[in-house]
């Protein structure tokens, strides 16, 4: 079954490379702007995972979590970050508010898909 | 698919915009606007470019955006404020970000020396770079993953795993079969299930964990691997990993931070705090059994969630209006090029075909004529909205000027602030390219010469800091572009004596105001006298006035003592195609912009009253209105002596001063497509480009501005001098 992954990111660059490595890894992909727009999309995209970036206008992904966790239905979603930050109390927030794992930009292509495979369903 | 190029274009497109929004964010800052989302908005941006920077390896650009982007975080933080000597700083790096981004755009060498004058600004209010920084940066190489565990021993053999993930493990989105399933690949796995803690049905919560897993697993990948399985539960789970038959070893692996105990205190607020979602759905219908806790299989929204989404709908209408800049798409200016020759050529094909069918005196009623006129109705709407797609708002340029005003001022102890005006004005992409350098000329141009020194302002009275105010606007047809400061306007007599000095001009010249600020435009009149540390780059008014003509455009200047100087460029909206009247004059055709055209008219022969035998006035509802005889000003023929036999055509220029043309007769009105002149022949004055008609005919599209003024020019008394301009100006042609 082709695995389906909604990426959140404001940066038209990130999205694109983020299209280009997992549409091509054979992933079904739906970008999202931010984090209101990633929401917007979750219901007609209805992904395994989601790859949303933490600093973006509108709603940051945080926000992004907050409301996604806030809703019964997408409670076991894995959500991963994709993120330049790094520090721990970032972390640990994304963690309480209910984030399923961490990457760091820039990424790793192989390891990004690797990373969805693992949590996706 | 995209490959490797196309996405550095994206990247460097989005740099672009991202830059312009810095720009705009930096300036706001300056102007005492310190609200946190202008501030974010900076970060953001900065921060962006730093993302991708850091995914294309432009170390340079990665280095200096972390830093310049670490002193926005302090002052969004709150930890700074922006004061003065801050905000000048911050737009010097986003001047020096801007220059990092072009030149690595370009694959030029960046100015290494300019991004370590710049590090050391932020550096006196960051202190010197930390090594927490540089440790930051190792992030920054291309492997990305954050392991917190650095044994990265070769520990191929049996492997003894105890695996017990936290109760809430489900809702944070993990799943163990899948983790128990990878590991797996990794060779033979025997895995022995721990349900001890589950509790009796009653108290049993769907959402949560109850089991544990012992596994034992035989494999020749490296202890790093196993880990790199366990990487996202890090914290979510008391995990042992133990190589068989190797006690020493596996003690010093008993300590891995994987270890709930030992982990941060982050993991122990996970298990304790309880978690306020899983209440809500243990109660909803959908909840997952326990058999089957994985929350992967995504049952169908309840009503209510689907209703949300259809207001969710809605809602996003309505902003994607607000947003506007959302919906769009990027299309390389090559293909829209393309669409618009096309286009044009369509609309020239279908002129002939309209031309073969009157000849054939097809009656208007008849079917194909209809046809006809619908067709010649959709090219039409086809060709306004190919220009729509090429206009693009002048913001991004204005933008630009701040910088160039802020380093003009810098270079000559001058203070200076830019005001800008009707950024939103539309203009055709190729205009706004081709305008840059002459802009740019001319606004250091007035912060240069225009403006005063700042003591010399404060001794007469001015505000020390001068203004130079840029402003565009959609003025009949065109655009109208203005460059104003508040300086001490031309120094006439100057002006006047440096061109006789250079024998521009006859020493005895009488010239009045207007053409003295005229002689600014000639080749060869530089202010060399008055260098400075911005005026010694060689380009001179006139290839201002060069650039701007050869974009069909015209320069007016115009200066009041102690008042200031500004410049007035039109520009037509687009270099493609126009509405024109088309005319005959001596025999040719020709087209007049139907922009300029005030009126039409027939006028009886005492409206026009003779200055000379040649020069006219004509009468037009009790104004008088200079008459130019179109025939006589391109040198067709002599002037007429009757203008009675002619059709006058009232046209009227930006400034709103109107003339009227005469010509022998209106043939009729159409859309013409603009085939430059200037590229295989040059520039000729009174003539804006040609045309092809639907009949094969080329005809001149005449530019009635420059016409007017050219023959003001030649009916002026000061003849010589104007003839001796003119031969000039005809040498640089």
């Amino acid at each position: 079954m082709t695995i389906k992954v909604l990426a959140i990111d404001d940066s038209r660059t990130m999205r694109n490379m983020l299209n280009y490595a997992l549409a091509g890894a054979g992933f079904e992909v739906t970008l999202a702007e931010d984090g209101q727009d990633g929401l917007e999309k979750l219901g007609n995209c209805d992904p395994d995972v989601v790859i949303t970036d933490l600093n973006m206008p509108v709603m940051d992904g945080f926000g992004f979590i907050e409301n996604v966790r806030g809703q019964s239905h997408w409670l076991g979603l894995p959500i991963l970050i994709l993120t330049t930050e790094s520090a721990e109390e970032l972390k640990a927030k994304a963690r309480k508010m209910g984030a399923t794992g961490w990457i760091v930009k820039p990424f790793d292509e192989e390891k990004l898909v690797a990373a969805i495979r693992r949590v996706a369903s | 698919m995209a490959n490797g190029n196309d996405l550095l274009d994206t990247f460097y497109q989005e740099c672009e915009d991202l830059l312009v929004a810095m720009d705009e964010g930096l300036r706001e800052l300056s102007e005492g606007e310190s609200d946190p989302e202008t501030i974010n908005a900076i970060f953001r941006a900065v921060h962006s470019i730093k993302g991708g920077a850091g995914a294309f390896d432009l170390t340079e650009l990665v280095r200096f955006s972390h830093r310049f982007e670490t002193l926005l975080d302090e002052l969004r933080a709150g930890r700074m404020t922006a004061e003065e000597d801050l905000i000048e700083v911050l737009q010097f790096s986003g001047d020096h970000l801007g220059d990092l981004v072009t030149a690595a755009r370009n694959g030029e060498e960046s100015d290494t020396e300019a991004t370590e004058r710049n590090l050391g600004l932020i550096n006196k209010f960051l202190g010197p770079e930390k090594s927490s920084d540089e440790e930051v940066e190792i992030e920054f190489e291309p492997v990305s993953f954050d392991f917190d565990l650095g044994l990265a021993t070769g520990g191929a053999g049996r492997h003894a795993i105890t695996f017990r993930p936290t109760r809430d493990v489900y809702q944070l989105g993990h799943e163990p079969f899948r983790i128990l399933r990878e590991l797996a690949e990794l060779g033979t796995l025997e895995v022995t299930l721990d349900a001890s803690e589950v509790p009796t049905l009653d108290d049993l919560d769907p959402e949560e964990n109850y089991l544990s897993w012992s596994i034992l697993l035989e494999t020749e990948s490296s202890d790093q691997a196993i880990q790199e399985v366990f990487e996202f539960v890090d914290g979510l789970c008391t995990l042992e990993i133990r190589p068989e038959g190797d006690a020493a070893e596996g003690a010093a692996l008993d300590t891995t931070p994987f270890d709930l105990a030992a982990g941060s205190g982050v993991s122990a607020a996970t298990t304790v705090e309880p978690v306020p979602a899983p209440v809500e759905v243990a109660a909803a219908p959908e909840a997952p059994v326990v058999s089957e806790p994985t929350g992967s299989e995504p049952a169908p929204p309840p009503a209510a969630a689907e209703a949300a989404q259809a207001a969710d709908a809605r809602d996003k209408q309505g902003k994607q209006k607000a947003k506007g800049s959302n919906a769009s798409i990027r299309v390389d200016l090559e293909r829209v090029d393309k669409l618009v020759n096309v286009v044009g050529e369509l609309v020239i094909h279908q002129a002939m075909l309209f031309q073969a069918l009157e000849n054939m005196r097809l009656s208007s009623g008849s079917e194909l004529a209809t046809g006809l006129d619908e067709l010649s109705q959709l090219s039409r709407e086809i060709q306004e909205s190919v220009m729509a797609i090429r206009a693009q708002q002048i913001k991004p340029l204005f933008q630009r000027m701040f910088r160039i005003v802020r380093e003009a001022g810098a270079a000559t102890g001058k203070k200076a602030v830019l005001e800008t005006a009707g950024e939103m004005t539309e203009v055709d992409t190729a205009v706004i390219e081709k305008l840059a350098d002459p802009l740019t000329h001319m606004i250091r141009n007035a912060v240069d010469h225009g403006l005063e020194a700042p003591d010399k302002r404060v001794q007469i009275g001015k505000a020390e800091t001068g203004t130079i105010r840029l402003s565009a606007a959609h003025r009949s047809g065109r655009v109208a572009i203005t460059i104003a400061d508040d300086g001490a306007g031309i120094n006439r007599p100057k002006v006047k004596s440096i061109a006789i000095e250079k024998g521009l001009i006859p020493a005895d010249a009488d010239l009045t105001d207007a053409e003295i600020d005229n002689l600014l435009f000639l080749p060869g009149f530089s202010t060399a006298s008055e260098v400075s540390a911005l005026s010694g780059r060689g380009v001179g008014m006139d290839v201002v006035k060069n650039a701007i003509q050869s974009l069909g455009g015209r320069v007016t200047i115009s200066s009041r003592p102690n008042e200031g100087t500004s410049f007035l460029v039109s520009l037509p909206l687009t270099l493609a195609v126009l509405d024109g009247m088309v005319v005959e004059v001596a025999g040719h055709p020709m087209v007049i912009p139907i922009t300029a055209i005030v009126e039409t008219l027939k006028p009886p022969k005492q409206d026009f009253h003779g200055l000379d035998s040649s020069d006219w006035v004509l009468s037009v509802r009790g104004t008088y209105v200079p008459v130019v005889d179109v025939g006589a000003a391109l040198g067709f023929r002599t002037a007429k002596d009757d203008p009675t036999n002619s059709v006058v055509i009232i046209i009227e220029d930006e400034e709103s001063s109107r003339t009227a043309l005469l010509v022998d007769g209106i043939q009729d009105q159409r859309q013409v497509v603009i085939k430059s002149l200037e590229e295989n022949y040059g520039h000729i004055d009174g003539v804006a480009a040609a045309t092809v008609f639907g009949d094969g005919r080329v005809a001149l599209i005449l530019d009635p501005s420059s016409l007017v003024e050219q023959i003001s020019r030649v009916g002026d008394p000061s003849n010589g001098t104007r003839i001796a301009m003119e031969e000039r100006h005809a040498a640089t042609a």
